[in-house]
C-alpha cells in the first residue's frame, strides 16, 4: 500500500529524513516511534503528498502522493497534530458536511456515532470547544472518512486520560478492516496494546518494521533481581530490573514498548541487524498491484 | 477468580486466559457464541491482530471452534478442556515453582501437606 524506497527529505540544508526504506500493507494499526525531531511528521506529510521527497521514492496504491491527484487524495486521510486548520468558527458537524463529500466513502452514522462516544458537542463552535473536545472531534471525522490510509500525527495528545482509554477503543471499533493506519507519538502508554506492527525512526534508517509476535520472538523482557549477563538494556522498576535480552529458547513475554524504545536507541545497530527485513524479499519487486 | 494472571505474559495469553475463566465461571456458556475478534478489540483496546491471535490459540487447543461467517463458539466441552489445560499447566510449572520454594524456605513435607489439608478443609 505504502512502499518508500531510499526517500532522503531535506529543509534547506537541513537533513531530516535520509535513505528511508519500508513498506505498510493494509488492515494494520502501525505505530510510528522516534525521537523528537527524527522527521515523524516529516514522513507523515511525505505519504500524505504534502511534502516532496529530496531523494528516493515513495509510492501510495502506486501513485506519486505529491501529484495529488483527487484520486489519491479521495483515499488518504491525515490528521495533523496542531489543529489550526479546524479551530475555525465553525462546528465539526459543520466541518464534516462541507469536507465529507471529498471522501467518496465518508460515513456520516459512524461519524455522529464517534461523536456521541466521546461525547463531543457537534454544534457547538469549535473555537468554543477546549482543545482535547476539538480533538475529539477531528478524531471523529478522520475516521468517519473511511479512507484506506489514515495517517494521525500524536492523536492522543491533548487528550485526558479516559479519553486516551475511549481512543483506543473506538480506533480498534471504528477502523475499516483493510485501512493501513499509520499513528505517531512519542507516549507509547497511550497506545500500548493498539499498535502492531511497531515502526522505530530514526533520521538515519528505520531501525525496526516489525510485529509484536516478531520482536517477541527475538527478545525477551523480563523482570529480575538482578541485571543477568545477557540482558543488553536493563531499567530499574520497583520489581527489579526490566531486562531485555535476545530469546533464546526463554519463551514469550509481553513486549515492554517503553524498554523496547529505549533498548533500541542504546542499541540501533545491533536491533536494525536483528530485525532487518529478509534480503530476498527487499530485493524481489512486488507483482500484485497496489 | 484468576487463575493465570500475569502481567509478563504476552497480551495475546492473557486475553487467551480471562476468556478462559470466563468459560469455567459461565459467562461464556458452551457451545455458545463469544464476541467478535473486532468486538473483544474494541473492549479491550486491543489490536485486532492481538485478539486473533488469542483466538487461533483457543483453536488450536479446541477450546473455542470457529463456524464461518457465524463467528466464533465455545466449544462443547469447553470447560472440560479448559480445566485439561489448567491442570497440565499446574502439573508442569507452577507445582515446579512451589516444589522450588518449599525447598528454599526448608519446609517439611509432612508440614506442607498438613497445611494443605486445613487449606482444602477452609475451602
Amino acid at each position: 500500500m505504502v512502499k518508500m524506497q531510499l526517500l532522503s527529505f531535506r529543509y534547506g540544508k537541513k537533513e531530516v529524513l535520509n535513505d528511508i526504506s519500508m513498506r505498510l500493507e493494509p488492515g494494520k494499526i502501525y505505530g510510528l516511534l522516534g525521537e523528537n525531531g527524527v522527521g515523524k511528521t516529516t514522513l507523515l506529510k511525505v505519504i500524505a503528498g504534502l511534502q516532496k521527497p529530496w531523494n528516493g521514492s515513495c509510492s501510495v496504491f502506486g501513485e506519486d502522493p505529491f501529484n495529488r491527484a483527487p484520486s489519491f487524495l479521495s483515499r488518504v486521510y491525515y490528521l495533523p497534530e496542531e489543529l489550526e486548520y479546524i479551530q475555525n468558527d465553525y462546528s465539526i458537524r459543520f466541518f464534516a458536511k462541507v469536507n465529507g463529500p471529498f471522501y467518496p466513502n465518508f460515513d456520516n452514522e459512524k461519524f455522529e456515532a464517534i461523536l456521541k462516544e466521546f461525547a463531543v458537542e457537534g454544534d457547538k463552535k469549535l473555537t468554543s470547544l477546549s482543545h482535547g473536545q476539538a480533538k475529539k472531534g477531528a478524531i471523529a471525522f478522520a475516521l468517519a472518512t473511511n479512507a484506506d490510509l489514515l495517517l494521525m500525527d500524536e492523536p492522543s495528545n491533548g487528550l485526558d486520560i479516559p479519553s486516551k482509554t475511549l481512543f483506543r477503543r473506538i480506533i480498534v471499533e471504528y477502523v475499516s478492516d483493510n485501512t493501513c493506519t499509520l499513528i505517531s507519538t512519542h507516549q507509547v502508554r497511550d497506545l500500548e496494546n493498539l499498535i502492531d506492527p511497531i515502526i522505530i525512526l530514526d533520521n538515519k534508517a528505520v531501525l525496526m518494521n516489525a510485529s509484536l509476535e516478531e520482536i517477541s520472538e527475538k527478545l525477551y523482557f523480563g523482570l529480575h533481581a538482578s541485571i543477568p549477563a545477557n540482558a543488553f538494556y536493563s531499567e530499574p522498576v520497583p520489581g527489579g530490573y526490566l531486562c531485555v535480552m535476545e530469546n533464546d529458547d526463554l519463551g514469550e513475554s509481553k513486549v515492554n514498548l517503553e524498554a523496547l524504545f529505549n533498548a533500541t536507541m542504546q542499541h540501533k545497530k545491533r536491533m536494525q541487524e536483528l530485525f532487518a527485513p529478509n534480503a530476498a524479499e527487499v530485493s524481489t519487486p512486488s507483482l500484485r498491484p497496489e | 477468580m484468576m487463575m493465570n494472571f500475569d502481567e509478563h505474559k504476552p497480551i495475546y495469553l492473557q486475553i487467551s486466559d480471562s476468556i478462559c475463566e470466563k468459560i469455567l465461571n459461565d459467562e461464556y456458556a458452551e457451545d455458545e457464541r463469544i464476541p467478535s475478534i473486532r468486538e473483544m478489540g474494541a473492549q479491550l483496546g486491543v489490536n485486532p491482530n492481538t485478539v486473533m491471535r488469542s483466538y487461533d490459540y483457543l483453536k488450536s487447543l479446541d477450546i473455542i471452534y470457529d463456524r464461518r461467517g457465524v463467528g466464533f463458539f465455545a466449544s462443547p466441552d469447553a470447560k472440560k478442556r479448559v480445566k485439561g489445560m489448567y491442570k497440565k499447566e499446574f502439573m508442569e510449572t507452577e507445582l515446579l515453582a512451589i516444589a522450588k520454594k518449599i525447598a528454599l524456605l526448608e519446609i517439611g513435607l509432612d508440614e506442607f501437606i498438613e497445611k494443605l489439608k486445613t487449606v482444602k478443609n477452609i475451602e
